[in-house]
């Protein structure tokens, strides 16, 4: 089943096309790679589905639900969470705030009240609210063993943690769909092999995975299924078996080969 | 001098709630907005008109000063909170050079002889300052409380998700423009409340008091004491009242030019800036408020550093 | 006088503030080229140039008793060149105790401590100058001259040709001479133009000096027709950076072409709308918002996205 499909999707910048008529689909369950050289569009295309930029034409479907031109926040709310290729985390708040920060429409929430009355709520109880805003922050941290960090503030933790803790932010918000935007890079080969522990336990909790890695190793390791892109355009996808074996894809990454 | 030392005390209590608003704005938000004497002006035209030509109470004014005030702040909020930094900065100047405009081509001369506030029976008169500063204070009490209370929430939560990333807060699921304007408007009625106990307490109202230079020294109250701290907020409104009356306390008036104050408030903000950006009192260590229980609280106040969940 | 020769004469009344706007709006554009900052001071330094320069100017010909003839001529010149000078040096020292602490910082943290400039300039001009306002006496006969049915002022041609020679410096330094090239290239990356060898502090702090020099010529020849007095710098600061931001912030051409047009529009749109004296600062406001709103990046700025 497909969890998410794009249709036809493409971003101009003024005049430069940073992604080209791409379907690309997501299947339920899975972990799926977006790779490609430098420029091929992949992180373009992330913020296009992310709500962060709008496509200059094409449809994004959703849970059978067209999110096109939604802003970032009610596409999060829908059920979908990301990382970012450069860090961004609230570096100047503590390890724990930063998850609590992920929980922001996860708790507190009570579909039977009414928007305000839950507002209202929130605020004449915040500190109960807090604390368990908190120890749901704890528990994901747990999960992610960063417990020992929580009070740290998150801008100075070492770099390979600091990709976890984004990880950690964005699955506190219990994600249907989850975007990652490359996850290793700057990893130590260490921290890369604990990276892929980390996605394989996000799968079995039965979140959809996106990543976007340069890491072939590991890229080839654990995704279920691959698109690769160029230019902005969709030139394969498969299973890693057939990537690795896909003639575009070998061109795309090393050249043509010179006719002798 | 005892006269002097009351008057600190009332006008550090109208600073310390405006500075409130504007900690909500600047410090909670990162908005940094230099409109709040727009926002005082608002409030105290808002107070002498309803006293004076529609015969309203100052407790049935006070109520429309927060609301006109946190009126006009959404409707320039809406346009003008999608600029960022600088330009945010330099557009709502002009909006409170705009208010302050329209005020005084409203009425040039401003109000006199404001009918004085009354609480069962008792008339706040401008001699009596002691009910004043009571009466002022048990304000700043109040909003204190309701805005620690905001900064501890998941709506305060939220601002400073703002105010550190908005692109990421955005991914989080937060509604950037909601939380911006909701701050924005918040800390635009705390200053409407602030004119409406400033014309409470001096019975007139003139155009020529809303100038730039308010709204400066209520962001300088609030980088004084620390963006982003309740406590400090109002130790920086103290502090800058303090300069303020400094000549009149010392009875130096003829020795100390009038622009003296002016000058410190300039040479604070950068010095502040230089060594201690964070304030006097620094950031609050529980932002989003204790996590802990109470109990955990109180182990933790008797066994010192054993406690856990708290930032030592 | 028809309508058309009055508008003709709005023009050039236009075109002479238009000069003076272009002058100042110059500072704003280079310092936020190469820095990404407003320099909320700037309309400052401007009128502290309009003070050091009414006092040079009086103290070498006796101010408004002085008959006009060559040597007050020569001494408005001089005036002019030391108070260039001395808001350089003012600029450059503002730039290196205010800002350079604060480059890494966050991103309030300079635009507070440039908040705290203008103010102890502003206020300190007000204890040591007084808040009256003065008159910068004409060095030079100022009998209108008509030509057909407009009158220009010889104050105008002077405020014209001044500002035409100075951006015709500026250009000539900035594309023409190693330390501008220096100076284009940090505004277009710092890091990367530390790594070619350009000491990128001096080139700001060059970029302070040249834009503060610009100013105080700005502000004497604006107070030929504004006055000179301590909150001087306010309105004509903020009309500037309108201006820079109207041709494209960072852009050198853009300031120019700016300024111009916003000293035409003012000077044209003031009569034509009939906007009363009391009004004109809020009319002016709110074209500064609406300028904001609907088109930050100006005419000939390029709209910068912040990269996710």
């Amino acid at each position: 089943m497909r969890i998410l499909e794009t249709e036809h999707l493409t971003r101009e910048f003024g005049g430069v096309i940073a992604v080209n008529d791409v379907d690309f689909h997501v299947e339920k369950g899975l972990v799926t790679g977006l790779i490609g050289p430098n420029g091929a569009g992949k992180t373009t295309l992330f913020n296009q589905i992310t709500g962060l930029d709008k496509p200059t034409s094409g449809s994004i479907i959703f849970d059978g639900k067209d999110i096109t031109g939604l802003p970032a926040w009610k596409i999060s709310r829908l059920g979908i969470a990301r990382t970012f290729q450069n860090i961004r985390l609230y570096k100047e708040l503590t390890v724990v705030e930063n998850v609590m920060m992920g929980l922001h429409f996860r708790v507190g929430q009570d579909p039977f009240h009414h928007r305000f009355t839950q507002a209202l709520k929130s605020y004449l109880f915040a500190s109960k609210e807090n604390r368990e805003v908190y120890r749901h922050a704890m528990e994901w941290l747990d999960f992610f063993e960063l417990g020992e960090h929580a009070q740290d503030f998150a801008g100075s933790l070492p770099y390979g943690k600091q990709r976890e803790l984004e990880i950690a932010r964005a699955l506190a918000s219990e994600p249907k769909l989850l975007f990652l935007d490359e996850p290793a890079a700057g990893m130590n080969p260490a921290e890369t092999a604990h990276l892929m522990d980390v996605v394989r336990k996000i799968r079995s909790l039965g979140v959809t995975v996106v990543l976007i890695e340069h890491d072939m190793k590991l890229v080839m390791n654990i995704c279920d299924n691959i698109t690769v892109l160029n230019f902005g355009m969709k030139i394969a996808e498969g299973t890693p078996n057939e990537i690795k074996h896909d003639k575009d894809v070998i061109e795309a990454y090393l050249g043509r080969e010179e006719e002798e | 001098m005892l006269n002097f030392f009351q008057l600190i005390l009332i006008y550090a209590g109208i600073y310390a709630l405006m500075a409130i608003g504007q900690n909500c704005i600047t410090g909670y938000t990162g908005m940094l907005s230099l409109c709040h004497a727009g926002f005082l002006c608002i409030g105290s035209y808002a107070t002498a008109i309803m006293c004076k030509t529609f015969g309203f109470s100052f407790w049935l004014s006070l109520p429309v000063a927060a609301i006109a005030s946190g009126l006009v702040g959404l409707l320039i909020g809406i346009p003008t909170l999608r600029l960022k930094g600088d330009y945010l900065c330099i557009a709502t100047l002009g909006l409170g050079e705009i208010i302050r405009n329209v005020a005084t081509n409203l009425n040039p001369v401003g109000y006199n002889s404001v009918p004085r506030a009354n609480l069962f029976g008792y008339e706040f008169a401008s001699r009596n300052k002691l009910s004043f500063i009571i009466l002022i204070w048990a304000f700043v009490l109040v909003f204190y409380i309701l805005f620690q209370q905001l900064a501890h929430s998941r709506l305060g939560r939220a601002m400073i998700a703002v105010r550190e990333d908005e692109v990421a807060a955005q991914s989080n699921g937060i509604n950037v423009t909601k939380y911006k304007i909701s701050s924005f408007v918040l800390g635009a009625a705390v200053g409407g409340i602030a004119g409406c106990l400033q014309t409470a307490y001096t019975l007139t109202v003139q155009p020529g008091s809303f100038t730039f230079m308010v709204s400066v020294m209520v962001l300088c109250t609030v980088v004084l004491g620390g963006m982003g701290n309740g406590k400090a907020v109002i130790l920086g409104a103290f502090i800058i009242q303090f300069i303020s009356y400094f000549p009149q306390l010392t009875g130096l008036t003829n020795i100390i030019p009038a622009q003296a104050k002016q000058i410190i408030y300039g040479l604070l903000l950068i010095v502040m800036m230089l060594w201690r950006p964070q304030g006097l009192l620094g950031r609050d260590k529980f932002r989003y408020g204790d996590p802990r229980t109470r109990k955990e609280r109180l182990v933790s106040f008797f066994v010192r550093g054993k406690a856990k969940g708290g930032r030592a | 006088m028809g309508t058309l020769t009055l508008y003709m004469q709005y023009i050039v009344n236009g075109l002479t503030l238009g000069s003076i706007y272009s002058l100042i709006a110059l500072g704003y554009t280079m310092v936020y080229g190469i820095l990404k900052f407003i320099n909320f001071a700037h309309g400052d330094i401007l009128m502290v140039g309009a003070f050091i320069g009414l006092l040079i100017y009086n103290g070498l010909t006796g101010g408004e008793a002085a008959d006009p003839g060559a040597w007050t001529l020569l001494s408005f010149f001089i005036a002019m060149i030391a108070s260039m000078a001395f808001c350089a040096l003012l600029g450059m020292v503002i730039e290196r105790v205010a800002y350079k602490p604060l480059r890494n910082a966050n991103r309030l943290a300079p635009l507070l401590s440039a908040i705290g400039v203008s103010f102890i300039l502003s206020n300190g001009a007000a204890w040591i100058f007084g808040t009256q306002s003065r008159r910068f006496p004409y060095p030079f006969e100022n009998e209108p001259i008509h030509i057909g049915s407009i009158t220009v002022t010889p104050h105008q041609i002077v405020i014209v040709v001044v500002s035409v020679v100075m951006m015709f410096l500026l250009t000539f330094f900035v594309n023409r001479t190693r330390m501008g090239k220096a100076m284009r290239a940090a505004s277009l990356d710092q890091a990367t133009s530390q790594l070619m060898g350009i000491n990128v502090n001096r080139v700001i702090s060059l970029t302070f000096a040249i834009g503060s020099a610009l100013a105080a010529v700005g502000g004497i020849l604006a107070s030929f027709d504004f006055r000179v007095y301590p909150s001087m710098g306010t309105m004509t600061g903020l009309k500037a950076f309108v201006a820079a931001v109207i041709g494209g912030i960072g852009n050198i051409q853009g300031a120019m072409l700016g300024g111009v047009l916003l000293g035409i529009l003012e000077a044209v749109g003031a009569p034509l709308l009939h906007i009363p004296n009391g009004m004109k600062d809020t009319v002016a406001f709110a074209v500064l918002i609406v300028v904001l709103l609907v088109k930050p990046e100006g005419i000939l700025g390029k709209n910068e996205r912040e990269k996710v």
